[in-house]
């Protein structure tokens, strides 16, 4: 059913046309609880376990909001440069679909929270772009469903669906840009380091995961074209389903093609949703927008306007950190970095990893050495940059924190990464479920350190005679016995201790 | 004075998964425009400096801390369910419209 759809060559899109973006990004918050209710917002929790009368949509259930949620949506609105608004109240968008019991969703509709805002983004070519954006609003996520049936677990076909309702009612904001025009060929490019830009500011306010792999990032990229020298906007399509960055960059470039191709060939763009599939890197058509978009918004009468007052934005807006690009510049001096070195981090994705596990307890070096050797090695491999791996900033501090505690030695530290990586939860339930603390209990080491000189006696007679570097071999065979979980230094000790 | 046509009828008995026949469609066209003309009738005492109302308490500001709060069992929330699979509510096959 999928056809592959013409494309024209990039150069004579870019001669041709000239792209209008806008993007949408839905940031899922961090609190623990979710926007209406007192529900947890754990991620990966057992279907249908962190629910509530609420957020299930029951009859004479009512919400109330979460305090913690707002400040958050207050404090991005600062740190986007955006005017908050002193007075705004939720609206009801109706329809009919089963990810939403209540059959409607808590949303803000034409008084968001925050508005009228910018963001510089800079490029690789460190030429920055600013992007102006249009509105951040409060709302709630929608459930899970799972179409049971279909091929590739698409709805086409499925026989019926499965819904889980965790994640209904999670805190949301959506961040949503002005037009960006005139970037012409690098608006791949622009998407992408936009998404970045958004994505480093949202860790540094640490108020959300920020994790495009489990959805709490989430962009729809909106493309037109128009002929080159003229004003007016095409007709947009909106691909949703980007699920990391450099999806966003390949999403936006991918849909200017195509939709070169058709306009060239005379045809017209239909204004539609759009899937993009990670495998062949493709859009494809989903959802017709001409009958969609009567959602009947109306103020919510269930809960009460917000307001927020000049002394409490004034107190939010002391909380926000420091802007990523400044913290660029401070790291450099602390660090002694040259500007070639500070683009090397920079272009790994590197800094505000590093920035934020500083920040969680390491030092700097120890910091830079985890992120820039192995973990680039994984994100390497599983192709992500890093701040797209499955393992966090305060994660690695405390790998960190257990190798400095001598609880790990390096070896077993990355066998820890190697589980949080693996999903198998934090630090801590990685060592406990793998058995890999460190054999720090001496009669333990003891008796494998007298089983190793026993089993190579000229050795031992060669460390008892004073040859202190014979020891490297008994000390081999203790780390062998021990799968790697003995502290080398110790067992070296313990070695010289017994043969003296 | 409001007028509601057949096809704005048609057109929320759609939006509300509502099957109206044809006789209902004029039925219910006369009687919803007797209600809203019947509603409109505020517009002549609302006065420009008058704000629309949404709520009717003058409040603002109502929060709830961060705080988990126990929520339903599994087996509670999917009591209620007509249908249910690995621990999931089962619905219908969705048909046209995939969000």
């Amino acid at each position: 059913m999928t056809t592959m759809a013409e494309t024209m060559d990039y150069d004579e899109v870019v001669a041709r046309f000239d792209p209008v973006l806008g993007l949408e990004v839905h940031v899922e918050l961090s609190t623990a609880t979710k926007m209406f209710c007192g529900c947890a917002t754990t991620f990966g929790a057992e279907p249908n376990t962190q629910v509530c009368p609420t957020c299930l949509g029951l009859p004479g259930s009512l919400p109330v909001v979460n305090g913690a949620a707002v400040e958050s949506a207050i404090r991005i609105g600062l740190a986007l440069n955006c005017d908050i608004s002193p007075w705004c109240r939720f609206a009801r968008k109706n329809y009919f679909y089963p990810d939403m019991p209540k059959n409607f969703q808590t949303s803000q509709y034409d008084e968001p929270i925050a508005f009228e805002g910018w963001m510089d983004v800079e490029l690789a070519d460190g030429d920055t772009v600013r992007v102006g954006i249009e509105r951040a609003h409060m709302e709630e996520d929608t459930g899970k469903s799972l179409h049971v049936g279909g091929a590739d677990g698409r709805i086409h076909g499925a026989s019926h669906s499965l819904l889980d309702y965790n994640r209904a009612g999670v805190p949301l904001i959506e961040i949503v840009t002005k037009p960006i025009e005139g970037v012409g060929d690098r608006a791949p490019e622009v998407a992408r380091a936009y998404v970045t830009a958004l994505r480093d500011l949202l860790r540094a306010l640490q108020v959300s995961d920020v994790r495009m792999d489990q959805g709490s990032l989430r962009c729809d990229a909106n493309v037109s074209l128009r002929p080159v020298g003229t004003t007016e906007f095409g007709t947009r399509t909106e691909t949703k389903n980007v699920n990391s960055l450099r999806s966003v960059e390949r999403a936006v470039r991918y849909e200017m093609t195509r939709q070169a191709a058709v306009l060239a060939g005379g045809g017209e763009i239909v204004q539609e949703t759009r899937h993009f599939d990670e495998g062949s890197q493709t859009t494809s058509a989903g959802r017709r927008k001409e009958t969609a978009e009567d959602y009947r918004y109306f103020p919510e009468p269930d809960l009460v306007p917000i307001a927020p007052s000049a002394d409490w934005v004034a107190r939010l807006r002391e909380t926000l950190p420091e802007k990523p690009a400044e913290l660029r510049k401070r790291i450099q001096q602390e660090w002694q970095l040259s500007d070639a070195e500070l683009r090397d981090l920079l272009n790994a994705g590197a800094v505000e990893v590093i920035a934020a596990t500083v920040q969680a307890g390491a030092t700097p070096d120890e910091a830079r050495s985890w992120w820039v050797s192995y973990l680039a090695q994984q994100a390497n491999t599983r192709g992500v940059e890093l701040a797209e791996l499955p393992i966090g900033p305060a994660q690695v501090a405390k790998v960190i924190a257990l190798v400095n505690a001598g609880e790990l030695t390096n070896k077993l530290a990355r066998e820890v990464i190697d589980g949080v990586l693996a999903g198998e939860g934090e630090p801590a339930e990685v060592v406990a479920a793998r058995g890999l603390a460190v054999v720090s209990d001496d009669s333990a080491l003891t008796a494998a350190v007298d089983e190793a000189l026993a089993a190579q006696p000229d050795v031992a007679d060669k460390i008892r005679a004073g040859k202190v570097q014979a020891a490297g071999a008994i000390v081999g065979a203790v780390m062998k016995a021990t799968k790697g979980q003995a502290d080398a230094k110790r067992v070296r000790e313990l070695i010289l201790e017994r043969c003296s | 004075m409001p007028s509601i046509s057949r096809a704005e009828v048609a057109h929320l008995a759609r939006l509300a998964r509502l099957a109206v026949t044809e006789e209902e469609l004029d039925t219910f066209a006369g009687q919803l425009d007797v209600i809203v003309s019947s509603v409109a009738t505020v517009n002549e005492v609302a006065a420009e400096d008058i704000p629309p109302t949404s709520h009717a308490v003058p409040l603002t500001n109502v929060f709830r801390d961060d705080v988990v709060r126990e929520g339903l069992t599994n087996e509670q929330a999917l009591a209620c369910a007509p249908a249910a699979e690995d621990g999931r509510f089962q619905v219908p096959r969705i048909l046209g419209e995939e969000q």
